[in-house]
């Protein structure tokens, strides 16, 4: 492809600065005593420390995944600080007043504002810092809903018999190495109840910032959502600029009671390492989600970020009729690489799944689609449409597509599209014969492609992806 | 207001273009005709300043600028239109949004404010009406599943939303039938105000009886052979190219 495109992919990564705070950091290194410090810090309950005991007794006998198709240099999990908080969280301040103003500053650099006031409306947001969080807004409107939006930690002690009884439930604390490492390790995250019949009053969203070296970011969210009852959550992720990778496995928990709707959107933003391929986010995360009957789970993901992304956000359609859906937009560039894609299993009768996964490649960046569909033997009618278009910006990078369906029963109905494409020179062309400079093109041409993503998003999430696509795609075209 | 000068221009190593020279003064219409390979497309192309297509000798001044030395969007800005033989899709993108973008980046350029929605949209709206379109096509992607007459009349309509001072027409009429060629032909006439320039490259005499030219170049072999008035085109529609090649030869 022309030498324009090739050079418009790159922009600064503007969430790429450090903040000068100062932090308690745990020395690199992972053993039962890392584990039962951190349980300690956050002071767990007997319970709660057994758990992650056994889950880091069965990760030290697990064997980390190679099957995804990207490449990296092993990986020191001893190197690792499994613990970083900023100081001034330790004496846990009672209201944002109290909060270390350099930590609000970095969220007002990030566009995140955390006094309420000044915030989107009808937005309420969990701000989670390396391990902690920072603070969690609208917490007075939610309640009076009776919805809990809190920090995983704090939900523990104030709600220990919903965590007991949910977490795990979705993704064990076996299901894959980085899932054991999580449990193991996890330090902080976003816990969310919505009770029976109740429609969350706002937009929930967590929004995850790394800020320390050397540290891995491990948090876990939870998700329930009783009988009847609706909730919309996003959550978005940036990190500082460092020439070291950076590990980030984090396990994401959906639970759709009867009737109940959840809509779980992603914007990552992970640092993607420079035009080298140095440095970067290794992303590998669990996300997955159970319907009860009649219950809708909706995924929808806009990945621009991370040096290495490996994440299949999951519906298992356990009840009758439920609803499993997942969009995707995965764009890589320079050399980032993304294994990403769904599993949809489907165990109910007259269970419906809807996969559209979109790709976008630049630079010498490698983009895969890895999906399952799996229909039970018991799940009569059931019905999955898969759509996977690939899109390639350049002639250096690679577009993949990896489905898999297995059907065990007859009755079932799946169709599978796949298209690749490419930006053409000829579109480029149009565009800037048209007035409209190569960026601008480029840009236009994305959304277009991701349009039916998009509009999957909440409105005040779809104006701010097509901006990062922007962002990530600049310096592409030249 | 364009003058062309001993142009010489390759595409992939190929010389295309040996040594052409043209002057278009405001409110001109000039026919480029020519056998197939003779190089009209290439001419509306170097023009535009695709990528690919390069001049390697010669000057092109354009309101007193020197155009080759401008990039292919500044020169969009500028005033140089080109309406393509073969419109590319751009699945996804809304032509409205897509004409929005475009009118807007011409107008910054002219230190005019952009349009508000609601301005650009009434704007549209009329004018898909003079080129026969349904407004439903300002909603559908650029290009995207158009027939081939439905895209020529949106280049049509693209000309006339961003006002250019030189239009290109590169074999517009090629597929089309008799009505949309007088749709184009109308919405080239009504934009005909004493200033505006237009070059026809065309292949048949047919679009130059409803677009009358001033002047009609004949290109073969890369060069300018014979210039004349309307009456050459109807001379080569009679007689082929092959007596002019010879008499050159």
């Amino acid at each position: 492809m022309s030498e324009q495109v090739e050079s418009l992919i790159k922009k600064e990564y503007a969430a790429g600065f450090h903040s000068a705070i100062e932090s308690d950091t745990l020395p690199p290194g992972l053993n039962e005593e890392v584990v039962r410090f951190i349980s300690a810090k956050k002071e767990e309950p007997e319970w709660m420390l057994d758990w992650r005991l056994k889950a880091f007794r069965a990760w030290q006998e697990m064997e980390e995944p190679t099957w995804a198709h990207v490449h990296y240099p092993e990986i020191d999990f001893q190197a690792v600080s499994y613990f970083s908080a900023p100081k001034s969280m330790a004496d846990k301040p009672k209201s944002l007043d109290e909060v270390d103003p350099e930590l609000i500053a970095t969220y007002e650099k990030l566009g995140i504002p955390l006094h309420e006031q000044e915030m989107l409306a009808g937005v309420a947001v969990d701000a989670v810092f390396d391990s902690v969080s920072v603070v969690t807004t609208f917490r007075a409107k939610l309640e009076e809903a009776g919805v809990i939006f809190c920090p995983i930690s704090e939900a523990v002690h104030r709600c220990p018999e919903l965590v007991q009884k949910y977490l795990g439930s979705v993704v064990p604390q076996k299901d894959n190495y980085y899932a054991a490492l999580n449990s193991a390790v996890f330090s902080d995250g976003s816990f969310v109840y919505i009770p029976k019949g109740v429609r969350c009053p706002m937009e929930l969203s967590t929004y995850f910032r790394i800020n320390e070296m050397n540290t891995g970011q491990f948090e876990r969210t939870l998700i329930i959502a009783e009988e009847g009852s609706h909730v919309s959550y996003l959550e978005g992720c940036t990190a500082p600029m460092r020439d070291e990778n950076q590990l980030h496995a984090a396990v994401v928990e959906l639970v759709a009671l009867d009737n109940a709707q959840i809509k779980y959107s992603t914007v990552q933003n992970w640092y993607p390492g420079n035009a080298e391929g140095k440095g970067g986010i290794y992303n590998f995360v669990t996300k997955r989600g159970i319907c009860h009957t009649n219950a809708k789970i909706s995924w929808t993901q806009v990945e621009t970020g991370s040096a290495v992304t490996w994440k299949y956000p999951s519906c298992i359609l356990k009840g009758d009729n439920s609803v499993g859906e997942f969009y995707s937009v995965a764009l890589t560039n320079n050399f980032q690489q993304a294994d990403t894609g769904t599993k949809m299993i489907h165990l109910g009768k007259n269970t419906r799944s809807t996969i559209i996964a979109k790709g976008i490649s630049a630079g010498q960046s490698n983009s895969a689609y890895r999906g399952l569909v799996r229909i039970n033997p018991g799940a009569d009618g059931a019905r999955n449409f898969t759509q996977c278009d690939s899109l390639l910006i350049g002639d250096r990078c690679g577009a993949h597509t990896f489905p898999y369906i297995e059907s065990k029963n007859p009755s079932a109905v799946i169709e599978h599209e796949a298209t690749t494409s490419k930006v053409s020179d000829d579109q480029m062309f149009l565009c800037q014969q048209r007035g409209l400079d190569a960026e601008k093109a480029i840009s236009m041409i994305v959304n277009g492609f991701c349009r039916e993503v998009f509009k999957e998003l909440p409105m005040e999430f779809a104006v701010e992806a097509g901006k990062l696509l922007e962002v990530s795609l600049e310096g592409s075209v030249g | 207001m364009l003058s062309i000068k001993g142009l010489c221009a390759k595409v992939e190593e190929k010389d295309i273009l040996k040594g052409l020279d043209i002057v278009v003064r405001p409110g001109e219409i000039h026919a480029i005709m020519g056998p197939n390979g003779s190089g009209k497309s290439t001419l509306g192309n170097v023009l535009s300043g695709r990528p690919g297509y390069e001049a390697t000798a010669g000057s092109v001044t354009f309101k007193g600028q020197d155009l080759l030395a401008l990039d292919t969007e500044e020169r969009a800005r500028e005033g140089i239109f080109l309406a393509f033989q073969y419109p590319v899709e751009i699945p996804g993108v809304s032509n409205m949004e897509f004409l929005k973008a475009s009118v807007d980046a011409m107008r910054k350029h002219a230190g005019l404010p952009g349009l508000s929605s609601v301005e650009f949209m009434k704007l549209a709206r009329e004018t898909s009406k003079r080129v026969d379109l349904d407004v439903a096509f300002l909603k559908r992607g650029v290009n995207e599943g158009f027939s081939g007459g439905e895209k020529k009349r949106n280049e049509i309509m693209q000309m006339m939303l961003l006002e250019p001072t030189l239009c290109i027409l590169d074999e517009t009429d090629s597929g089309l039938d008799i009505d949309a060629l007088q749709v184009v032909a109308n919405g080239v006439n009504s934009m005909r105000d004493g200033n505006r320039s237009f070059i026809v490259v065309t292949h048949y005499q047919r679009l130059l009886d409803y677009i009358v030219p001033d002047y009609v170049h004949v290109l073969a072999g890369g060069r300018i052979v014979k210039s004349g008035d309307k009456s050459l085109a109807l001379e080569l529609e009679a007689k082929g190219y092959g007596w002019l090649e010879d008499e050159v030869a």
